[in-house]
Protein backbone atom coordinates (compact mmCIF):
# COMPACT_ATOMS: atom_id res chain seq x y z
CA UNK A 1 0.00 0.00 0.00
CA UNK A 2 1.45 3.13 -0.96
CA UNK A 3 0.03 7.05 0.18
CA UNK A 4 -0.52 8.99 -2.53
CA UNK A 5 -1.99 12.75 -3.50
CA UNK A 6 -5.18 12.61 -5.18
CA UNK A 7 -3.27 14.41 -8.15
CA UNK A 8 -0.63 11.74 -7.97
CA UNK A 9 -4.01 8.58 -7.77
CA UNK A 10 -5.88 9.80 -10.49
CA UNK A 11 -2.33 10.26 -13.04
CA UNK A 12 -2.15 6.59 -13.31
CA UNK A 13 -5.73 6.04 -14.95
CA UNK A 14 -4.99 6.74 -18.36
CA UNK A 15 -7.85 7.58 -20.91
CA UNK A 16 -10.03 4.57 -22.06
CA UNK A 17 -9.52 3.13 -18.86
CA UNK A 18 -12.07 0.46 -17.22
CA UNK A 19 -13.03 1.97 -13.64
CA UNK A 20 -15.35 0.43 -11.24
CA UNK A 21 -16.53 3.25 -8.91
CA UNK A 22 -18.17 2.55 -5.35
CA UNK A 23 -21.36 4.30 -4.33
CA UNK A 24 -25.02 4.40 -4.40
CA UNK A 25 -26.89 7.48 -5.89
CA UNK A 26 -23.40 9.37 -5.05
CA UNK A 27 -23.64 7.87 -1.59
CA UNK A 28 -20.13 6.22 -0.67
CA UNK A 29 -18.53 7.22 -3.64
CA UNK A 30 -14.55 8.65 -3.37
CA UNK A 31 -15.95 12.52 -4.90
CA UNK A 32 -12.13 13.79 -4.23
CA UNK A 33 -11.52 10.88 -7.07
CA UNK A 34 -14.22 12.11 -9.58
CA UNK A 35 -13.57 16.03 -9.28
CA UNK A 36 -9.86 14.96 -10.15
CA UNK A 37 -10.62 12.79 -13.02
CA UNK A 38 -12.52 15.57 -14.18
CA UNK A 39 -9.99 18.17 -13.66
CA UNK A 40 -7.35 15.48 -15.24
CA UNK A 41 -10.07 15.41 -18.12
CA UNK A 42 -9.77 11.83 -18.84
CA UNK A 43 -11.96 10.78 -21.69
CA UNK A 44 -12.87 7.49 -23.55
CA UNK A 45 -14.09 5.95 -19.61
CA UNK A 46 -15.40 2.55 -19.29
CA UNK A 47 -17.61 3.19 -15.79
CA UNK A 48 -18.76 0.46 -14.14
CA UNK A 49 -20.99 1.59 -11.28
CA UNK A 50 -24.72 0.81 -9.72
CA UNK A 51 -25.92 3.89 -11.26
CA UNK A 52 -25.38 7.36 -12.63
CA UNK A 53 -26.32 9.11 -9.45
CA UNK A 54 -27.67 12.94 -10.03
CA UNK A 55 -25.75 15.55 -12.17
CA UNK A 56 -23.07 17.00 -10.30
CA UNK A 57 -22.90 14.42 -7.70
CA UNK A 58 -20.58 11.44 -7.73
CA UNK A 59 -20.51 9.65 -11.09
CA UNK A 60 -22.38 11.98 -12.01
CA UNK A 61 -19.92 14.41 -12.34
CA UNK A 62 -18.38 12.41 -15.42
CA UNK A 63 -21.54 12.26 -17.28
CA UNK A 64 -21.54 15.91 -16.86
CA UNK A 65 -18.30 16.34 -18.99
CA UNK A 66 -18.78 13.57 -21.09
CA UNK A 67 -16.38 11.49 -20.22
CA UNK A 68 -18.50 8.01 -20.00
CA UNK A 69 -18.11 6.13 -23.32
CA UNK A 70 -19.40 3.06 -21.94
CA UNK A 71 -21.15 2.16 -19.21
CA UNK A 72 -22.60 -1.21 -17.47
CA UNK A 73 -24.88 -0.25 -14.29
CA UNK A 74 -28.18 -0.94 -13.20
CA UNK A 75 -30.25 1.99 -12.85
CA UNK A 76 -29.84 5.68 -15.10
CA UNK A 77 -32.98 7.19 -14.11
CA UNK A 78 -32.37 10.13 -11.82
CA UNK A 79 -29.79 11.46 -14.41
CA UNK A 80 -30.97 12.78 -17.10
CA UNK A 81 -27.73 14.07 -18.70
CA UNK A 82 -26.62 9.69 -18.58
CA UNK A 83 -29.93 9.24 -20.44
CA UNK A 84 -30.01 11.76 -23.07
CA UNK A 85 -26.26 10.33 -24.04
CA UNK A 86 -27.48 6.71 -23.76
CA UNK A 87 -30.81 7.75 -26.29
CA UNK A 88 -27.92 9.59 -28.79
CA UNK A 89 -25.74 6.72 -28.60
CA UNK A 90 -22.84 8.92 -27.32
CA UNK A 91 -22.78 6.37 -24.63
CA UNK A 92 -22.52 2.49 -24.49
CA UNK A 93 -24.99 1.94 -21.41
CA UNK A 94 -25.55 -1.38 -20.76
CA UNK A 95 -28.70 -1.74 -18.03
CA UNK A 96 -28.17 -4.83 -15.75
CA UNK A 97 -30.29 -6.39 -12.86
CA UNK A 98 -28.90 -4.72 -9.56
CA UNK A 99 -28.23 -8.28 -7.75
CA UNK A 100 -26.60 -9.97 -11.27
CA UNK A 101 -24.50 -6.52 -11.13
CA UNK A 102 -22.67 -7.24 -7.21
CA UNK A 103 -22.74 -10.96 -8.18
CA UNK A 104 -21.05 -10.39 -11.89
CA UNK A 105 -18.22 -8.07 -9.65
CA UNK A 106 -18.05 -10.66 -6.68
CA UNK A 107 -17.16 -13.15 -9.02
CA UNK A 108 -14.59 -10.99 -10.73
CA UNK A 109 -13.12 -10.46 -7.38
CA UNK A 110 -13.46 -13.87 -6.05
CA UNK A 111 -12.02 -16.05 -9.56
CA UNK A 112 -14.92 -17.48 -10.30
CA UNK A 113 -16.14 -17.14 -13.85
CA UNK A 114 -19.23 -16.33 -13.62
CA UNK A 115 -22.43 -17.09 -11.63
CA UNK A 116 -25.81 -18.77 -12.30
CA UNK A 117 -29.25 -16.47 -11.31
CA UNK A 118 -32.81 -17.18 -11.94
CA UNK A 119 -32.73 -13.19 -12.44
CA UNK A 120 -33.83 -12.17 -15.66
CA UNK A 121 -34.38 -15.98 -17.43
CA UNK A 122 -37.54 -15.47 -19.86
CA UNK A 123 -37.24 -12.01 -20.34
CA UNK A 124 -34.77 -9.12 -22.40
CA UNK A 125 -32.14 -9.77 -20.05
CA UNK A 126 -31.88 -13.29 -21.08
CA UNK A 127 -30.83 -12.49 -24.89
CA UNK A 128 -27.12 -13.74 -25.80
CA UNK A 129 -27.00 -15.58 -22.68
CA UNK A 130 -26.74 -19.50 -21.87
CA UNK A 131 -29.34 -20.64 -19.66
CA UNK A 132 -28.32 -23.72 -17.64
CA UNK A 133 -30.69 -26.18 -15.71
CA UNK A 134 -29.91 -27.51 -12.31
CA UNK A 135 -31.94 -29.84 -10.45
CA UNK A 136 -35.15 -28.69 -12.81
CA UNK A 137 -34.45 -24.75 -12.18
CA UNK A 138 -33.22 -22.47 -14.96
CA UNK A 139 -30.58 -20.17 -14.21
CA UNK A 140 -28.76 -17.46 -16.60
CA UNK A 141 -24.71 -17.92 -16.86
CA UNK A 142 -23.80 -14.55 -16.30
CA UNK A 143 -19.48 -13.98 -16.31
CA UNK A 144 -17.45 -12.02 -14.11
CA UNK A 145 -16.59 -8.46 -14.24
CA UNK A 146 -13.39 -7.02 -13.62
CA UNK A 147 -11.75 -3.62 -14.08
CA UNK A 148 -8.54 -1.90 -14.33
CA UNK A 149 -9.28 0.35 -11.41
CA UNK A 150 -11.29 -0.09 -8.33
CA UNK A 151 -12.08 3.45 -7.11
CA UNK A 152 -13.10 3.09 -3.50
CA UNK A 153 -15.00 5.00 -0.53
CA UNK A 154 -14.03 4.24 3.02
CA UNK A 155 -15.17 6.13 6.27
CA UNK A 156 -12.27 4.92 8.19
CA UNK A 157 -8.41 3.60 6.73
CA UNK A 158 -6.06 2.90 8.65
CA UNK A 159 -1.81 3.43 7.70
CA UNK A 160 -1.89 -0.43 6.04
CA UNK A 161 -4.93 0.26 3.97
CA UNK A 162 -7.27 -1.66 6.51
CA UNK A 163 -10.75 -0.36 5.85
CA UNK A 164 -14.46 -0.21 7.23
CA UNK A 165 -17.08 1.28 5.92
CA UNK A 166 -20.42 3.44 7.42
CA UNK A 167 -24.37 2.90 7.09
CA UNK A 168 -25.34 2.63 3.27
CA UNK A 169 -22.44 4.37 2.41
CA UNK A 170 -20.46 0.76 1.95
CA UNK A 171 -22.78 -0.90 -0.86
CA UNK A 172 -20.60 -1.53 -3.65
CA UNK A 173 -16.97 -0.57 -2.00
CA UNK A 174 -16.24 -4.30 -0.48
CA UNK A 175 -17.24 -6.38 -3.92
CA UNK A 176 -15.57 -3.70 -6.27
CA UNK A 177 -12.32 -3.63 -3.98
CA UNK A 178 -11.86 -7.04 -4.61
CA UNK A 179 -12.28 -6.91 -8.37
CA UNK A 180 -9.57 -4.18 -9.91
CA UNK A 181 -5.96 -4.83 -10.78
CA UNK A 182 -5.44 -1.26 -9.53
CA UNK A 183 -7.37 -0.30 -6.06
CA UNK A 184 -7.25 3.39 -5.43
CA UNK A 185 -9.27 4.40 -2.03
CA UNK A 186 -10.29 7.77 -0.43
CA UNK A 187 -11.45 7.80 3.43
CA UNK A 188 -12.93 10.24 5.67
CA UNK A 189 -10.74 9.40 8.22
CA UNK A 190 -7.38 7.69 8.11
CA UNK A 191 -6.21 6.40 11.25
CA UNK A 192 -3.57 4.60 13.49
CA UNK A 193 -3.08 0.89 12.77
CA UNK A 194 -4.87 -0.77 15.77
CA UNK A 195 -8.09 1.76 15.91
CA UNK A 196 -10.10 -0.40 13.19
CA UNK A 197 -10.31 -3.53 15.24
CA UNK A 198 -9.59 -6.93 13.35
CA UNK A 199 -13.06 -7.82 13.38
CA UNK A 200 -14.28 -4.66 12.11
CA UNK A 201 -11.89 -4.21 8.87
CA UNK A 202 -14.32 -5.16 5.92
CA UNK A 203 -11.20 -4.67 3.06
CA UNK A 204 -8.18 -6.14 4.44
CA UNK A 205 -5.25 -3.84 3.82
CA UNK A 206 -3.26 -5.93 1.23
CA UNK A 207 -6.22 -5.62 -1.30
CA UNK A 208 -5.27 -1.35 -1.50
CA UNK A 209 -2.47 -0.59 -3.75
CA UNK A 210 -3.37 3.57 -3.31
CA UNK A 211 -4.20 5.62 -0.18
CA UNK A 212 -5.19 9.03 -1.01
CA UNK A 213 -3.99 10.97 2.04
CA UNK A 214 -6.48 13.67 3.27
CA UNK A 215 -5.48 17.50 2.57
CA UNK B 1 -59.61 8.38 1.51
CA UNK B 2 -57.32 9.30 -1.76
CA UNK B 3 -56.91 6.43 -4.34
CA UNK B 4 -52.68 6.25 -2.92
CA UNK B 5 -53.88 5.52 0.59
CA UNK B 6 -56.52 3.08 -0.23
CA UNK B 7 -54.20 1.07 -1.97
CA UNK B 8 -50.79 2.04 0.69
CA UNK B 9 -53.75 1.15 3.97
CA UNK B 10 -54.74 -1.75 2.27
CA UNK B 11 -51.00 -3.56 1.52
CA UNK B 12 -49.89 -2.37 4.79
CA UNK B 13 -52.79 -5.11 6.10
CA UNK B 14 -51.05 -7.72 4.40
CA UNK B 15 -47.82 -6.95 6.69
CA UNK B 16 -47.19 -10.08 9.55
CA UNK B 17 -45.08 -9.73 12.71
CA UNK B 18 -41.71 -10.44 12.19
CA UNK B 19 -41.86 -10.07 8.16
CA UNK B 20 -38.55 -8.83 6.72
CA UNK B 21 -40.16 -6.18 3.65
CA UNK B 22 -38.65 -4.47 0.92
CA UNK B 23 -40.46 -1.06 -0.05
CA UNK B 24 -40.05 0.10 -4.08
CA UNK B 25 -40.64 3.96 -5.14
CA UNK B 26 -43.47 5.31 -5.27
CA UNK B 27 -46.53 4.38 -3.46
CA UNK B 28 -45.14 0.90 -1.95
CA UNK B 29 -42.89 3.57 -0.06
CA UNK B 30 -46.17 4.89 1.26
CA UNK B 31 -46.91 1.61 2.99
CA UNK B 32 -44.69 2.21 6.10
CA UNK B 33 -47.01 4.66 6.94
CA UNK B 34 -50.07 2.56 7.58
CA UNK B 35 -47.94 -0.07 10.01
CA UNK B 36 -49.91 -0.86 13.01
CA UNK B 37 -47.73 0.27 16.09
CA UNK B 38 -45.69 -2.80 17.53
CA UNK B 39 -46.32 -5.01 14.36
CA UNK B 40 -42.78 -5.63 14.27
CA UNK B 41 -41.87 -5.28 10.76
CA UNK B 42 -38.39 -5.06 9.50
CA UNK B 43 -37.88 -2.66 6.21
CA UNK B 44 -34.70 -3.54 4.09
CA UNK B 45 -33.25 -0.37 2.14
CA UNK B 46 -31.72 -2.88 -0.88
CA UNK B 47 -28.80 0.03 -0.79
CA UNK B 48 -27.17 -2.30 2.39
CA UNK B 49 -30.37 -1.60 5.51
CA UNK B 50 -32.23 -3.77 7.28
CA UNK B 51 -34.59 -1.89 9.79
CA UNK B 52 -34.33 1.46 7.85
CA UNK B 53 -37.17 4.12 9.89
CA UNK B 54 -38.89 7.45 9.18
CA UNK B 55 -36.94 10.74 7.48
CA UNK B 56 -35.31 12.20 10.47
CA UNK B 57 -35.49 15.86 11.35
CA UNK B 58 -33.37 18.70 9.97
CA UNK B 59 -29.86 18.48 11.64
CA UNK B 60 -30.12 14.57 12.94
CA UNK B 61 -29.54 13.05 8.46
CA UNK B 62 -26.40 11.90 8.03
CA UNK B 63 -25.11 11.71 4.31
CA UNK B 64 -24.10 8.12 4.55
CA UNK B 65 -27.57 6.54 5.68
CA UNK B 66 -29.72 7.12 2.70
CA UNK B 67 -32.42 5.10 1.03
CA UNK B 68 -32.26 3.73 -2.66
CA UNK B 69 -33.11 7.05 -3.86
CA UNK B 70 -30.67 8.15 -1.93
CA UNK B 71 -33.23 11.07 0.50
CA UNK B 72 -32.11 10.82 3.87
CA UNK B 73 -33.36 7.80 6.35
CA UNK B 74 -32.91 7.12 9.76
CA UNK B 75 -32.13 3.58 11.14
CA UNK B 76 -34.12 1.73 13.77
CA UNK B 77 -32.78 0.30 16.88
CA UNK B 78 -32.07 -3.15 16.25
CA UNK B 79 -31.12 -1.70 12.66
CA UNK B 80 -27.66 -4.12 10.43
CA UNK B 81 -25.91 -2.56 7.83
CA UNK B 82 -24.30 -4.68 4.87
CA UNK B 83 -23.09 -4.77 1.10
CA UNK B 84 -24.62 -4.89 -2.24
CA UNK B 85 -23.98 -8.55 -2.41
CA UNK B 86 -24.99 -9.64 1.09
CA UNK B 87 -28.11 -6.90 0.55
CA UNK B 88 -28.93 -9.04 -2.71
CA UNK B 89 -28.14 -12.60 -1.18
CA UNK B 90 -31.15 -11.71 1.13
CA UNK B 91 -33.16 -10.47 -1.99
CA UNK B 92 -32.40 -13.56 -4.26
CA UNK B 93 -32.10 -16.01 -1.59
CA UNK B 94 -35.50 -15.91 -0.45
CA UNK B 95 -34.88 -13.85 2.93
CA UNK B 96 -37.23 -11.19 1.84
CA UNK B 97 -40.84 -11.79 2.95
CA UNK B 98 -42.36 -9.39 1.16
CA UNK B 99 -42.07 -7.34 -1.47
CA UNK B 100 -43.91 -4.29 -2.12
CA UNK B 101 -43.73 -2.78 -5.78
CA UNK B 102 -44.97 -0.41 -8.65
CA UNK B 103 -46.38 -1.72 -11.85
CA UNK B 104 -47.07 -0.58 -15.35
CA UNK B 105 -49.32 -3.79 -16.16
CA UNK B 106 -49.89 -7.12 -14.26
CA UNK B 107 -51.40 -9.21 -16.80
CA UNK B 108 -54.28 -12.06 -16.35
CA UNK B 109 -51.23 -14.89 -15.24
CA UNK B 110 -49.79 -12.51 -12.67
CA UNK B 111 -46.80 -11.51 -14.97
CA UNK B 112 -45.56 -8.05 -14.02
CA UNK B 113 -43.86 -5.11 -16.59
CA UNK B 114 -42.53 -2.28 -14.19
CA UNK B 115 -39.14 -1.26 -15.66
CA UNK B 116 -39.22 -0.02 -18.83
CA UNK B 117 -41.88 1.51 -21.66
CA UNK B 118 -39.57 0.78 -25.47
CA UNK B 119 -38.33 4.23 -26.81
CA UNK B 120 -39.63 6.63 -23.81
CA UNK B 121 -38.87 5.56 -20.32
CA UNK B 122 -35.35 3.57 -20.13
CA UNK B 123 -34.24 3.71 -16.57
CA UNK B 124 -33.04 0.41 -16.06
CA UNK B 125 -34.29 -2.47 -13.82
CA UNK B 126 -32.45 -1.52 -10.63
CA UNK B 127 -33.21 -3.97 -8.26
CA UNK B 128 -37.18 -5.13 -9.20
CA UNK B 129 -35.85 -8.27 -11.68
CA UNK B 130 -34.36 -9.59 -8.12
CA UNK B 131 -36.99 -8.79 -6.00
CA UNK B 132 -39.71 -10.16 -8.20
CA UNK B 133 -37.37 -13.56 -8.45
CA UNK B 134 -36.51 -13.95 -5.11
CA UNK B 135 -38.43 -12.72 -2.68
CA UNK B 136 -41.06 -15.08 -1.15
CA UNK B 137 -43.98 -12.74 -1.69
CA UNK B 138 -44.73 -10.07 -4.38
CA UNK B 139 -47.20 -7.59 -3.65
CA UNK B 140 -48.12 -4.95 -6.77
CA UNK B 141 -49.05 -1.27 -5.42
CA UNK B 142 -50.87 0.25 -8.17
CA UNK B 143 -53.06 2.41 -9.63
CA UNK B 144 -55.72 0.01 -11.28
CA UNK B 145 -55.46 2.61 -14.71
CA UNK B 146 -53.67 5.18 -16.20
CA UNK B 147 -55.04 7.69 -18.38
CA UNK B 148 -58.07 5.56 -18.67
CA UNK B 149 -56.08 2.40 -19.76
CA UNK B 150 -56.46 -0.53 -17.61
CA UNK B 151 -53.10 -1.78 -16.15
CA UNK B 152 -54.87 -5.20 -15.73
CA UNK B 153 -54.37 -6.57 -19.16
CA UNK B 154 -54.90 -9.38 -21.11
CA UNK B 155 -51.37 -10.28 -21.99
CA UNK B 156 -48.28 -7.36 -20.94
CA UNK B 157 -47.01 -5.72 -24.12
CA UNK B 158 -43.96 -3.82 -22.24
CA UNK B 159 -41.18 -6.03 -21.03
CA UNK B 160 -41.62 -8.73 -18.14
CA UNK B 161 -39.59 -7.87 -14.85
CA UNK B 162 -39.94 -11.39 -14.35
CA UNK B 163 -41.46 -15.11 -15.69
CA UNK B 164 -42.25 -15.43 -11.92
CA UNK B 165 -46.03 -14.48 -11.40
CA UNK B 166 -46.88 -11.53 -8.71
CA UNK B 167 -48.93 -12.88 -5.58
CA UNK B 168 -51.57 -10.08 -5.24
CA UNK B 169 -52.11 -6.49 -6.90
CA UNK B 170 -53.81 -3.85 -4.90
CA UNK B 171 -55.26 -1.32 -6.78
CA UNK B 172 -57.21 1.88 -5.66
CA UNK B 173 -60.38 -0.21 -6.93
CA UNK B 174 -59.94 -3.87 -6.24
CA UNK B 175 -57.81 -6.44 -5.20
CA UNK B 176 -56.90 -9.26 -7.34
CA UNK B 177 -54.87 -12.28 -6.40
CA UNK B 178 -54.07 -15.35 -9.07
CA UNK B 179 -55.40 -18.70 -7.72
CA UNK B 180 -54.42 -21.71 -10.27
CA UNK B 181 -52.66 -18.69 -12.39
CA UNK B 182 -55.85 -16.81 -13.35
CA UNK B 183 -56.50 -13.38 -12.43
CA UNK B 184 -59.26 -13.42 -9.06
CA UNK B 185 -60.91 -10.26 -8.04
CA UNK B 186 -60.98 -10.79 -4.04
CA UNK B 187 -61.74 -7.21 -2.75
CA UNK B 188 -63.42 -4.30 -4.28
CA UNK B 189 -62.65 -0.68 -3.24
CA UNK B 190 -64.98 0.73 -0.13
CA UNK B 191 -68.04 1.91 -2.30
CA UNK B 192 -66.82 -0.09 -5.75
CA UNK B 193 -68.91 -2.29 -6.97
CA UNK B 194 -67.77 -5.82 -8.91
CA UNK B 195 -69.52 -4.22 -11.95
CA UNK B 196 -67.55 -0.92 -11.81
CA UNK B 197 -63.99 -2.99 -11.44
CA UNK B 198 -64.79 -5.21 -14.51
CA UNK B 199 -65.81 -2.05 -16.21
CA UNK B 200 -62.46 -0.87 -16.23
CA UNK B 201 -60.22 -4.04 -16.25
CA UNK B 202 -58.54 -4.79 -19.69
CA UNK B 203 -58.08 -8.84 -18.11
CA UNK B 204 -60.65 -11.40 -17.95
CA UNK B 205 -61.31 -11.53 -13.85
CA UNK B 206 -62.72 -14.72 -12.74
CA UNK B 207 -65.54 -13.45 -9.49
CA UNK B 208 -65.90 -15.07 -7.04
CA UNK B 209 -69.61 -15.81 -5.35
CA UNK B 210 -69.11 -13.18 -2.65
CA UNK B 211 -66.47 -10.31 -3.11
CA UNK B 212 -66.12 -8.21 0.08
CA UNK B 213 -65.02 -5.10 0.57
CA UNK B 214 -61.74 -3.78 1.51
CA UNK B 215 -61.76 -3.15 5.07
CA UNK B 216 -60.14 0.01 7.10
Amino acid sequence: MKSVSVEEAVALIPNGASIMVGGFMGVGTPERLLDELVRQRKSGLSLISNDAAVPAKGVGKLFDAAQVSRMIGTHIGLNPKAQQQMLSMQTDIDLIPQGTFAERIRAGGCGLGGVLTPTGVGTTVEEGKQRIDVNGKSYLLETALRADFALIHAFLADYLGNLAYALTARNFNPVMAMAADTVIVTADNIVPVGVIAPDHVVTPGPLVDYLVANG
Amino acid sequence: MDAQTIIARRVAQELRPGNLVNLGIGIPTLVANFVPAGLNVFFQSENGLIGSGPIPEQGMRHPFLTDAGGRPISALPGAATFDSAMSFGLIRGGHVDITVLGGLQVDTAGHLANWMIPGKMVPGMGGAMDLVSGAKRVIIAMQHAAKGKSKIVVSCNLPLTSTRPVDLVVTDLAVIAFPGGKATLQETAPGISVAEVMAVTEAELAIPDKVPEMKF
